[in-house]
């Protein structure tokens, strides 16, 4: 994995870049919607921009402890692996309108996949 | 060496960041990620400069609000803060004139004691002598003089109204407090087009915001869609003709939800004819207030037609419960 992942998708312009895209598609998934369904849209898309900078392999403090207790309430609704495979899909596909090359989605994708047993509470 | 002044208390700058003090302190104060990213640290400055540093990333009405990341903020001078959803109540206000809009809103004017900062379209509290605090936006434009305009809706039952449409008068003192929210016109992208959605008095903060942007030069197209339920419940209609006859980049569209159909007005809720009107709304602001689930289910509406987060203002109008 490349130190500069960060820098290579572009830094913070990039997050800011993509939060929207990303957490449109997020909302208009049918697949997982539903979880984000009565929240406050300015809270999670600051939250949806710390786990894309998480993603993108950039500065910050999140830990496996942050993911679990983060998503247990989604968990006890029903959250699973296919719901995790959505939104990094969405990551994907996110990053694809954003013309990152596909060498990078590749790694965010990975960064991305290392927390799934935290956030699905394994 | 700066100060940071915290609810009452007032404690010396070090090093770090001013969260850092604060938590060195041992005060309660949100945080989560401090590297500027989650916002959970907001707070707001009610005296004092933040560094320009942490507010880089803030969208611009919060920025004008004094918000701002403590935990990216290394103080340059004394700073007192807030958490960014408290409101103090700053001065006394009078009672200067009441008059009725439609059967059921009543335009109140306060003439507060002393200068009063705010931009047309935020919301304020005001406690009335019998103690009773309610919160309403402000119609008023600042540049215009100090008086202060609000809306208020009747509500049967209702400890304010029942009081305001009954037996207050002229003279009536209140307490007012700051104005916040950032349902409020910034200039700076004068021909971006704007999308105004209201639901009853939330056409108190609308009104303001038009006129504001139409005083600040704004040359793209504005459309305004007011509903309620009766045709007698569309207020200020005279008012909004006219400025759409002086202002040619002004459109005003009354929407009505109840049975008769009336020549001239949609039949339908506000919201909705907005977005069946404008489908894509990439690069567009917008501005909704008035019934909560109205505005939230706008809002969510209007981002997934492509309005970016940082350009949607609104305000929910929730009934307090007496």
């Amino acid at each position: 994995m490349s130190d500069n992942l960060y820098e290579s998708i572009g830094g913070e312009a990039a997050v800011n870049a993509a939060v929207d895209v990303f957490y449109r598609k997020v909302l208009a998934d049918d697949r997982i919607n539903s979880f984000f369904e009565g929240v406050d849209m300015d809270k999670q898309a600051a939250k949806q921009k710390a786990f894309l900078t998480f993603a993108f392999g950039g500065p910050n403090n999140y830990s496996g402890k942050d993911m679990r207790e983060g998503h247990a309430h989604l968990v006890a609704r029903g959250l699973n692996d296919s719901h995790f495979d959505a939104v990094v899909e969405n990551l994907g596909a996110t990053l694809k309108e954003l013309n990152v090359p596909d060498n990078l989605i590749a790694e965010a994708a990975k960064i991305a996949e290392s927390v799934r047993d935290d956030v699905l509470g394994r | 060496m700066a100060r940071i002044t915290y609810s009452g208390k007032s404690f010396e700058h070090k090093n770090g960041t001013v969260l850092d003090t604060l938590i060195e302190a041992g005060e309660d104060i949100p945080y989560s990620c401090r590297e500027g990213v989650c916002q959970s640290c907001m707070v707001r400055a009610v005296s004092g400069r933040p560094s320009a540093h942490s507010q880089r990333d803030l969208k611009e009405t919060l920025v004008k609000q004094g918000c701002f990341l403590a935990c990216q903020c290394h103080p340059e001078e004394d700073l007192e803060i807030a958490l960014p959803d408290t409101q103090l109540f700053c001065t006394d206000a009078e009672l200067i004139e009441l008059e009725r809009l439609s059967d059921e809103i009543m335009r109140v004017i306060l003439r507060p004691s002393k200068d009063y900062h705010y931009y047309a379209g935020q919301f304020l509290n005001i406690k009335n002598s019998a103690g009773i605090v309610r919160s309403y936006s402000l119609a008023s434009l600042p540049q215009l003089g100090g008086d202060l305009e609000l809306h208020m809706q009747y509500m049967a039952g209702g400890k304010m109204t029942e009081w305001l449409f009954n037996d207050a008068a002229a003279g009536d003192r209140f307490e007012v407090s700051e104005a916040q929210g950032d349902c409020f016109y910034t200039s700076g992208r004068p021909d971006q087009s704007i999308l105004f959605v209201a639901t009853g008095s939330g056409l108190a903060p609308i009104y303001g915001v038009i006129r504001d942007a139409l005083l600040q030069g704004h040359s793209g197209p504005m459309h305004l869609f007011h509903g309620s339920r009766h045709i007698s419940h569309i207020y200020l209609q005279d008012e909004l003709r006219d400025l759409a006859e002086k202002h040619k980049n002004f459109q005003y569209s009354p929407c009505l939800t109840a049975a008769e159909q009336v020549d001239g007005y949609y039949h339908q809720r506000a919201n909705e004819a907005a977005l069946d009107t404008y489908s894509d709304l990439k690069s567009w602001r917008v501005f909704a207030c008035g019934h909560p689930d109205m505005v939230k289910d706008f809002k969510k509406k209007a981002f997934l037609a492509g309005a970016s987060l940082s350009d949607i203002h609104i305000d929910a109008f929730v009934t307090a419960k007496s």
